[in-house]
């Protein structure tokens, strides 16, 4: 990538202003740094001779709109990722939550929804998933197709396998799908109380009372102001007494929500709503 | 508030390094003379599930606090900082980190090439990036950001280095203001932005 130009901040302002006026998504609030280097990435892959091209782009043709969303939102997740955050779930949560009648988990930020899946086999190891809603969202709606199909690269199996053993899983990881040519199929019984949909974090309000909300790795992402704001519309959507669950380098510690909140035990980063 | 009294390194030492760089790392954190206006900022290649037992034992080491780099902290001049496991790791205009959990570089997250190229935006001419030991490319793309950006670039002499690849590349691609034996590297730190 030599001969990459630099895009400068007000270059990136302007395109985030277009995005806002012409397709109502907001990024003016997401972290710099990481905004910049995937705008400036996806710049250089599809070899742009100018910004002003880029921007042009984005502007006239919505097609490559829904590229620059994908492209510039992180959709990298696995399948039991952090192991010992998922051994948490099934030791700590899942007890509480199997005193409830009726499930109901959300996923919000799902991505291609690995970790949707993860859950499921929690709660089918559990002996839960028939009495369990999972709600699956994203602000982009080509990753949820991708969740839809329940496919995802064979490749990925062994590694997310030796998850699943650490994260404290008995079973043979290989049961729960199917393999063909260079893809692994999952059991649709997985899926049955999927709930897809897009949602975005930014604009979009609560829609539920939940037990357990679940969003990993998405606000590291966002500035200050709308890590805030996120944080308070998960403390709306969920039930007294039940969990929040971040990835492993976020925290509620300096949020607004903080006092209402205790963290489990041995530093997961999974919080338990006390008032 | 006190928020106001925070005011964050001017410039940075940022240090790569894989396969062989502990042992440097260990070997020149001791000589660290106190400084009130560099911080220092480790990408090494570890495990993700790695817990905080490298930090602990760079600060076990270490004349200067350390500690795992957070989201939104500021970075502070006398401060050695290390790259979370699993994470690329960021720096904002206003001097802060940011965690990125995006798609691994270099088959490496912490990428040292996303963490230099970040650091040259930010920091410029106040950056200096090291290389060290190590087994891949990881780390020359972002020194000729560096480069460009005004920053200056530095390597450990490859024929010291356990692993010579790393360093060996980036001085094949890029202009190297020094290449340093592992017992010159503390030296070197200590006088860097010493008139800043």
């Amino acid at each position: 990538m030599d001969s990459q130009q630099l895009i400068s901040d007000r270059d990136i302002e302007m395109l985030l202003n277009d995005v806002i006026n012409l397709y109502g998504y907001d990024f003016t609030e997401y972290s710099k740094a990481s905004l910049r280097r995937r705008i400036q990435r996806l710049f250089s892959i599809d070899k742009f001779p100018a910004f002003a091209e880029f921007r042009y782009r984005i502007k006239n043709d919505p097609e490559y709109f829904s590229r620059f969303v994908e492209e510039i939102t992180v959709n990298v997740t696995e399948m039991f990722r952090d192991p010992s955050f998922y051994q948490a779930l099934r030791e700590e949560v899942l007890p509480v939550l199997a005193t409830h009648p009726f499930i109901r988990i959300w996923h919000a930020g799902c991505s291609t929804g690995e970790e949707v899946y993860s859950m499921a086999i929690l709660l089918h190891e559990a002996n839960l998933l028939h009495k369990s809603l999972l709600y699956a969202t994203d602000i982009n709606p080509t990753v949820l197709e991708k969740l839809r199909s329940g496919i995802f690269p064979l490749s990925q199996m062994k590694q997310y396998s030796e998850n699943y053993i650490l994260s404290g899983g008995k079973d043979e990881f290989s049961r729960y799908y199917t393999a063909k040519y260079d893809r692994a199929k999952f059991d649709e019984n997985l899926s049955k109380g999927m709930i897809v949909s897009t949602h975005n974090l930014v604009s979009d309000r609560s829609f539920n009372a939940f037990q357990l909300i679940v969003c990993r790795n998405v606000l590291i992402y966002f500035d200050k102001g709308l890590k805030d704001k996120a944080l308070s519309l998960f403390d709306e959507s969920l039930e007294k007494l039940g969990f929040l669950a971040l990835g492993s380098k976020e925290n509620i510690k300096f949020s607004p929500i903080a006092h209402k909140y205790r963290q489990l035990p041995d530093r997961q980063k999974i919080w338990r709503k006390i008032e | 508030m006190a928020q106001n009294r925070i005011i964050p390194a001017a410039a940075l030492i940022a240090i790569g390094g894989s396969a062989g760089s502990l042992d440097v790392l260990l070997k020149t954190l001791p000589f660290l003379e106190p400084s009130h206006n560099k911080a220092i900022l480790i990408i090494l290649h570890r495990k993700p599930t790695d817990d905080e037992v490298l930090v602990e034992l760079l600060a076990f080491k270490s004349a200067w606090p350390v500690k795992e780099a957070e989201e939104g902290e500021p970075i502070l001049p006398g401060h050695v900082y290390v790259a979370p496991p699993d994470y690329h790791l960021l720096i904002e205009s206003n001097r802060s980190f940011s965690l990125d959990a995006s798609e691994k570089i270099n088959y490496s997250r912490p990428s040292i090439d996303v963490s230099f190229e970040s650091a040259a935006e930010v920091y410029g001419p106040t950056l200096v990036a090291l290389i060290l030991s190590g087994a891949n490319t990881d780390g020359t793309a972002g020194m000729k950001i560096v480069k460009k950006r005004g920053g200056t670039c530095a390597a450990q002499s490859p024929a010291s280095a356990t692993t010579p690849y790393m360093p060996q590349h980036a001085i094949k691609s890029v202009q190297m203001e020094r290449v340093l034996q592992p017992d010159e590297i503390p030296a070197y730190i200590n006088q860097l932005f010493s008139g800043l």
